[in-house]
């Protein structure tokens, strides 16, 4: 946090001559205890342009944005308005000064009507409801700006695109002239992604502000008018111009190195089939959850799983581990059934499992990393902590993870970190050498450094001889590193393709669920 | 068969109603906000007392209502501060005012154990109407608090579907961050209808004391209302229209062993017939564990979380 940065290009870049920003933060200074999360942070958005906030995890952009829309209030600094500095008591406050927030987790009531949540909180309402009047006025606000809604469905059945339509709606309707959009396309797929866009443009072309904050680089360069990079609650830089920065350039000032983003394929033989599913169908409560899942995966291959989270592939992962048993169907991990034989059997045969709830079931976070070791390894009575502990201490020199030791707890561990102990255990192998490894979402909530290790970590296993079945929502994940892909929509695969011919396009309407056109 | 006693039974039924429509629709509003207050039963007694000993002293049925109502509202004030300020668990918070309230009421009854009140709450009477065989003493020989609680219910479910403060409150207990993202205080929302919950259990209880018992028995006063009062939410999927119908299904289960008694219909053990409503109120409760069964039931997302502004 100390450590200032090189390369700061200090002060918003546009004179303070010209006409006044739409919303301008100055020397915006936040702690949360032990941590400098905005360390005078300086940033300013236009009308009718879109302004990006980029970084990694962690580096404040959320925390900056909380303070612009009201939620949390800068500890020194000050935010103006059209020039005119103001005081942000609450999210209210924010409302009656134009600046709304689109947050990433969706703030609708499940239950209600997309008019409904539209029009909570707005005060201007008499006391009494009138539904289809509110319903057409609802209408005609998200037809304004060329946001198709339908007022009188329920939240609960839209999919996220709509959710994020209505979200967007809700604070035009409220009359914002700024939104703040939290990592607006994490959960969308990449046909929902350009309909967003889409509807960026619409409310720029309005005279809309956008801020955008995302730590996507690729969407960075193709959605923002500026760009402002910070890193470690700090602003390491400011680009302008669309289309025209370098994404080199901006992963260099979010990281503050040079990084290499994409992973390749390691060209190696695949060996024999560790991996064997057949007609894999599991019904939970009379729902379908997977339905004739057929697919082998090799000695030395990678195999993406692709999908909109909540598929099915949580279902997947645990079936393979042995969580679930199958209502039909066969899993069979180098030749020998694991079926219907419990977790236990599947580790025995060499799986190893990565869940994606990385502290809930892959670590118990009160335990320190020796004893989490130990869950794999020591299956007698009394617990031997001695031979295992030199073993905990290479594996952590080994993964770089940075720990006090083989003591240190879990739970206090980085995202990062944590992920490294949890790859460390189950790439080394317990009772048996792991053949097979099961990973989920592996570098969800990780800061791009870690990503970038754990990619390499898989990608060492990968050439190391074992066999990889990797499931992420990630989909620029599951594109650089597999071998072969399969798109998992509803509970089956809709979709296969080998990893180096693969089109984002392609897979991204599979994820849709949209029948692909003449490929397979 | 004697047809008069079931008659009078079904009267009595809908007065029994009237408490269990009071309490449930207290603990309603409190867990539309998404506040789980199990200590109706205690708020119950100590507002029984309450009004009991200020009707008594002063003479004024009336003034024992109010009196008893504020002192529902008073406790539920402690459930409010603890579970909403403290963000105590709101499960430990209720048993624990359950307890107090219990207690409370025990020890301000000491002097007026066995004693009856001088007036009581009279039914009303509206002249031939009320004298129309079976539908007469049913519908038109009830006393005024009675229709007050049915015509409260009627008003809270217009203003629960078709009110915009309605729909922030049923916003606050499904998903109190979106209220908060609006600028809405979700605290203050919450201790507001845990007060007004409490309120109107508060009455229940007064009027239970005042208009039923007459005569301030601990434990025999409320039975384990407040207990049924809970249940009875649950099986009315937080809707105040079911829960009169509800309430009165309820009241006639609770006074049928005396009819049944009164019949002389012996087949059915009475202690078999007492044991129901309490039967039905573990069947919500297992239900209301369930998350579920709880989702189906239509309950309140967050019912029983506290909220707090996720930090960064």
């Amino acid at each position: 946090m100390t450590n200032a940065s090189h390369e700061v290009a200090k002060g918003p870049h546009h004179a303070s001559g010209a006409a006044p920003s739409a919303l301008s933060a100055h020397s915006i200074v936040k702690r949360f205890p032990g941590v400098l999360a905005n360390d005078s942070v300086d940033f300013d958005v236009l009308p009718g342009e879109v302004h990006t906030l980029l970084g990694e995890n962690g580096a404040g952009k959320s925390t900056l944005a909380a303070m612009l829309c009201g939620l949390y209030q800068p500890d020194a600094g000050y935010i103006t308005r059209n020039g005119e500095r103001i005081s942000l008591s609450s999210p209210r406050a924010g409302l009656q000064h134009g600046i709304a927030m689109v947050h990433q987790h969706f703030r609708l009531v499940e239950r209600f009507t997309v008019a409904e949540n539209v029009i909570l909180g707005s005060r201007d309402l008499s006391y009494k409801l009138n539904r289809s009047e509110l319903e057409d006025k609802v209408a005609a606000v998200a037809e304004s700006y060329g946001l198709p809604i339908e007022p009188g469905a329920t939240v609960g059945d839209l999919s996220v695109g709509q959710r994020q339509r209505v979200e967007i709606v809700k604070a035009l309707y409220q009359g914002a002239e700024i939104l703040l959009l939290d990592e607006p396309t994490a959960v969308l797929v990449p046909a929902e992604v350009e309909k967003l866009f889409e509807n960026v443009h619409a409310m720029t072309k309005a005279g809309k502000s956008i801020v955008f904050i995302s730590h996507k680089l690729g969407e960075v360069v193709e959605i923002s008018d500026r760009v402002t990079v910070l890193r470690n609650g700090r602003v390491t830089g400011h680009v302008s111009g669309r289309g025209t920065t370098d994404t080199k350039e901006l992963a260099r000032l979010m990281v503050g190195r040079d990084i290499e983003l994409t992973t390749q394929r390691a060209s190696h033989a695949t060996g024999h089939e560790v991996l064997q599913i057949r007609d894999l169908s599991l019904t939970v409560g009379g729902v379908s959850v997977l339905s004739d899942i057929s697919f082998n995966v090799h000695a030395g291959e990678m195999v993406g799983i692709a999908g909109v989270a909540g598929n099915g592939q949580r279902e997947l992962a645990d079936t393979i581990a042995g969580l679930m048993s199958p209502t039909s169907g066969s899993i069979a991990i180098s030749g020998s059934l694991t079926t219907d034989r419990g977790p236990i059997h599947a580790r025995e045969l060499g799986l190893a499992y990565v869940p994606e709830d990385r502290l809930g079931m892959g670590l118990v976070p009160s335990m320190s990393i020796l004893d989490n070791l130990l869950l794999t390894r020591d299956r007698r009575v009394v617990v031997d902590r001695t031979t295992v502990r030199p073993e905990a201490t290479r594996l952590i020199e080994q993964f770089e993870i940075k720990a006090n030791g083989p003591d240190h707890m879990a739970r206090k561990l980085s995202g990062g970190n944590a992920q490294k102990v949890l790859l460390a255990r189950e790439l080394s192998g317990g009772r048996t050498a792991t053949k097979l490894l099961v990973v989920c979402s592996p570098t969800r909530g990780l800061d791009v450094g870690a990503i970038e290790t754990v990619r390499a970590l898989l990608d060492d296993a990968r050439s190391a001889g074992q066999a990889i079945l990797l499931i992420s929502e990630d989909l620029d994940e599951v594109m650089s590193l597999s071998d072969r892909i399969f798109v998992l929509y509803r509970g089956s695969v809709v979709h296969e393709t080998p990893g180096e011919s693969a089109e984002l396009a392609t897979v991204g309407a599979a994820m849709a669920g949209l029948k692909p056109e003449g490929k397979s | 068969m004697n047809g008069n006693i079931w008659v009078l039974a079904s009267a009595d039924s809908v007065a029994i109603a009237t408490t269990l429509i009071l309490a449930a629709l207290g603990a309603l509003f409190t867990e539309r906000a998404g506040v789980l207050n199990l200590g109706i039963e205690g708020i119950l007694l100590t507002s029984a007392i309450s009004s009991f000993l200020v009707a008594d002293s002063s003479g004024s049925i009336w003034l024992g209502l109010i009196v008893g109502s504020l002192v529902g509202a008073l406790l539920a004030g402690i459930h409010a501060v603890l579970s909403v300020v403290l963000r105590a668990n709101q499960i430990v918070a209720g048993l624990a005012l359950v307890i107090f309230g219990t207690g409370l009421a025990n020890f301000l009854g000491k002097p007026a154990e066995g004693k009856t009140v001088t007036t009581l709450i009279k039914p009303l009477s509206f002249g031939p109407l009320s004298d129309i065989p079976l539908i007469g003493p049913i519908v038109f020989r009830q006393d005024p608090i009675t229709y007050a609680s049915i015509v409260i219910a009627i008003v809270s479910s217009l203003y629960l579907f078709r009110s915009r403060p309605g729909l922030e409150l049923r916003a606050t207990g499904d998903d109190p961050a979106t209220v908060d993202a609006q600028g809405l205080s979700v605290a203050s929302i919450r201790i507001r209808y845990t007060l007004f919950g409490g309120l109107l259990v508060g009455l229940g209880g007064s009027w239970l004391m005042l208009a039923q018992s007459a005569a301030w028995h601990q434990a025999a006063t409320t039975n384990g209302v407040g207990w049924i009062a809970l249940a009875l939410v649950v099986f009315a999927g937080w809707r105040p229209m079911r829960l009169i119908f509800g309430a009165i299904l309820f009241g006639f289960t609770l006074q049928l062993p005396f009819t049944l008694q009164a019949e002389q219909i012996t087949f059915i053990p009475s202690a078999l017939m007492q044991m129901l409503p309490y039967l039905a109120t573990l069947i919500a409760l297992i239900a209301l564990s369930r998350p579920s069964t709880r989702n189906k039931l239509g309950a309140p997302k967050s019912l029983g979380i506290p909220f707090v502004r996720d930090e960064r």
